[in-house]
């Protein structure tokens, strides 16, 4: 029996010692982590923190997720930033609105946009940001990424520390890479309201299709007053539903 | 032995006017400058001076002798910026030149003549090159300042005092040859002290008691008894540096350590003046007589070698070495003063990543090209378009605040695009509307929320935009192109769409 229990927290201390290698260390006691306000979604990742060490895929596949995508992507900038962090925003055909980051939490002056010309200088660009260690987080958008490349840009962030957001506009091929976390946002339909007229809060659909010793999931959140909200059953569904339900 | 040249440039400012102005020679001119009150000329030409007019008298008397004189104002900066640019010429002279103010020029001629060929001929040559060049000079030699700034000024025998022969150069000169204050020299008249040789032998216990000790001083200056500081100029040297190779580099290895060891010496020099390089300019020679170039240019003054190599590392495939290149001189023809380090005392974190960011920035402009980094800063504008505006430096901080309150879309269309919309008249939003061959209908709205052209920019039409959302949950910022017509036909465009 004592050697059963021992043989169990050796276990759970390999494992540990293991993640940490791999680049997520686990809260100090008494320290109270940074979860980027994510709520339940942290609940996916190991030990329930959020990875900064590593580098998040982001896939989207219209016009209506990217600019979800694109939204949610400055959330989480904005959340690592803070409020003196730089941010480097890497593309070649940049539609992102810098006014409307603002929405975001992120002051759309301390976000640097490097838009290319060239295709081919994207990856070369966003691992020289990456290897920047003055920036708290890398924004790239690049369609297609291969094993090897993204492994490049792994190493790069866990040398670095400086989380990269990849974000992959209608790849061709959803080909499995090294990134830590592959995220998909869709945009939701606003609550069904007959007091308040308009659009609302933003409300994606945020899923985490794969992600490296967690749990994958999908859960609906708002963004709202600057923080992550995930959006209740009850109003989520119709009111009259979720009484005969 | 020392040997001093001095050069008397008598009309500097004159010669400088004719230079630029040749239409006033043969004229009578002056240079006036308001002193206490009263207009007083500083310089006259040669034809105001055989007029009578001399330095130092009232304009207004001068005039009274010659009503057409011509007036030019004097520049108080002009005599020893002239003279700054005469003595940087004259260092083909000697390496030593110094600026001898109001209207000369000392050199440090020690082994120097001898190149060319002898002592006359040197001085002659001086004397030519800046003949002919338009200034009227007098020339002198001998072995201290004193004696050959008093020949040059005051004697008419030959300019060249020979070795140890100051004294005898000096007795037949006036007493104004020893650069004596004026009192003295009023002293002296008073006494009939006229020339040099009048007083020099007088014991030096009497000449102090009488005439003070500057009087000894100046005379042990001539004479070479006393030392006189001399204070030569520093030319601003250019930023560069060369580097000679014994075979001639083919190898692109070769030429990385080059650029390296050229930048530590570059950049140890700029670090000691405290500048650092916007740009920097590498040129190979090759040994077929070509040259080829490489450039960098740097967001911020820099003394980092390691952060120039890198931007170097990028250019040097661009390098043809061809048979192989056997000089490199690297310069730096644009320097900035190195911010001082106060914000980083303050802030030690963000002002190290300030620099960061600048080098990343050097990095990525030096491959992708200039034009492809963009910071953006609030403008006082409604129009979307020019709600932001393009900040210059790195440093740049927002004058306004960021409205949080308008609704603005994460993504922004470069061009306003055509939808095709149903809409219900006069302001309702759109019930559907087809884009790119979708057809979305409008489940929510918000607007409209009409933002106007600024007239004092461009003339066109308002728009109305509306903040819609379709049955999917994908929002979307369209607009319509001013008022509806008689038809009840408008234009309607898709500007962005919200997260």
């Amino acid at each position: 029996m004592e050697t059963a229990l021992k043989k169990s927290e050796l276990v759970a201390r390999l494992r540990s010692d293991i993640l940490a290698l791999q680049g997520f260390r686990a809260p100090a006691l008494g320290v109270k982590h940074d979860d980027f306000g994510l709520g339940p979604v942290m609940k996916a990742f190991p030990q329930g923190v959020f990875p900064r060490v590593g580098m998040h895929e982001f896939i989207s596949q219209s016009a209506e997720q990217t600019a979800a995508t694109s939204g949610f992507m400055a959330a989480l900038a904005g959340k690592m930033m803070k409020q003196d962090g730089l941010c480097v925003w890497v593309g070649t055909r940049r539609t992102v609105y810098p006014f409307g980051l603002s929405q975001f939490g992120v002051s759309p002056d301390r976000v640097i946009f490097v838009d290319l010309k060239k295709d081919k200088d994207l990856l070369w660009a966003i691992e020289e940001a990456l290897k920047c260690d003055a920036l708290s987080a890398v924004v790239g958008e690049i369609k297609e990424l291969n094993l090897t490349e993204s492994r490049r840009l792994q190493l790069t962030v866990e040398e670095s520390k400086v989380t990269g957001l990849l974000h992959r506009v209608s790849p061709r091929l959803s080909n499995p890479t090294s990134a830590v976390c592959r995220w998909r946002i869709s945009p939701l339909p606003g609550v069904e309201d007959t007091v308040l007229p308009g659009i609302g809060f933003p409300r994606w659909q945020v899923e985490i299709q794969k992600v490296r010793n967690g749990e994958p999931g999908s859960w609906p959140l708002q963004f709202r007053d600057g923080s992550f909200e995930l959006i209740s059953e009850s109003a989520f569904f119709h009111p009259y539903l979720s009484k005969v339900g | 032995m020392k040997r001093y040249v001095a050069i008397w440039l008598r009309h500097l400012l004159v010669d400088r006017v004719l230079l630029t102005r040749p239409e006033l020679e043969g004229k009578p001119f002056v240079l006036a400058a308001k002193e206490r009150n009263r207009v007083v000329v500083k310089a006259s030409s040669r034809d105001a001076l055989k007029l009578g007019i001399d330095p130092g008298m009232v304009l207004a008397d001068a005039r009274a002798v010659q009503p057409d004189l011509e007036v030019l104002d004097y520049d108080q900066a002009l005599p020893e910026k002239l003279l700054g640019a005469l003595a940087e010429w004259a260092i083909r002279y000697s390496p030593l030149v110094a600026i001898d103010l109001p209207d000369g020029l000392i050199l440090d001629a020690t082994g120097c003549a001898h190149l060319w060929g002898s002592e006359t001929a040197y001085l002659k040559d001086i004397a030519t090159r800046l003949k002919s060049s338009g200034y009227d000079v007098r020339t002198a030699m001998a072995d201290t300042i004193g004696a050959a700034w008093a020949v040059s000024r005051y004697s008419r025998a030959f300019p060249i005092i020979a070795e140890g022969e100051q004294l005898s150069a000096l007795l037949q000169l006036p007493s104004h040859a020893l650069r004596l204050e004026a009192p003295v020299i009023e002293k002296m008249q008073k006494l009939g002290l006229y020339q040099i040789k009048s007083f020099i032998y007088m014991p030096p216990s009497v000449l102090r008691r009488r005439f003070g000790q500057t009087t000894l001083d100046q005379i042990g200056k001539a004479l070479g008894t006393t030392h006189e500081p001399f204070e030569p100029i520093r030319p601003a040297e250019p930023y560069q540096e060369r580097l000679s190779s014994l075979e001639p580099i083919q190898t692109a290895a070769g030429i990385e350590i080059a650029i390296q060891t050229l930048l530590e010496k570059l950049c140890e020099r700029l670090v000691k003046d405290g500048k650092g390089a916007r740009q920097a300019v590498l040129r190979c020679y090759r040994i077929d007589g070509q040259i080829q170039q490489v450039q960098i240019g740097t967001s911020g003054p820099s003394c980092r070698a390691s952060h120039m190599f890198k931007l170097f590392e990028l250019k040097v495939a661009s390098i043809e070495p061809a048979l192989g290149i056997e000089l490199f001189v690297m310069e730096a023809p644009v320097t900035e003063p190195l911010a001082n380090g106060q914000e980083a005392l303050w802030d030690l974190s963000s002002g190290n990543k300030i620099t960061q960011v600048a080098e990343l920035i050097d990095r990525l402009s030096a491959r992708a090209g200039t034009g492809v980094i963009h910071r953006y800063l609030p403008a006082q504008h409604h129009w979307p378009e020019r709600a932001i505006t393009e900040a210059v430096s790195l440093t740049d901080q927002p004058e306004i605040d960021w409205r949080t309150d308008q609704h603005r879309p994460v993504q922004l269309l470069a061009q306003p695009e055509r939808i095709i919309v149903s809409a219900p008249v006069p302001d309702y939003p759109p019930m559907l509307f087809r884009y790119k061959g979708d057809i979305h209908r409008v489940k929510k709205a918000d607007g409209p929320n009409r933002i106007e052209q600024e007239w004092w920019i461009s003339d066109g039409m308002h728009r109305d935009y509306y903040a819609v959302e379709d049955e999917q949950g994908g929002r979307y910022w369209i607009f319509r192109l001013g008022h509806y017509n008689e038809e009840l036909t408008a234009e309607w465009f898709i500007h962005g769409f919200f997260a």
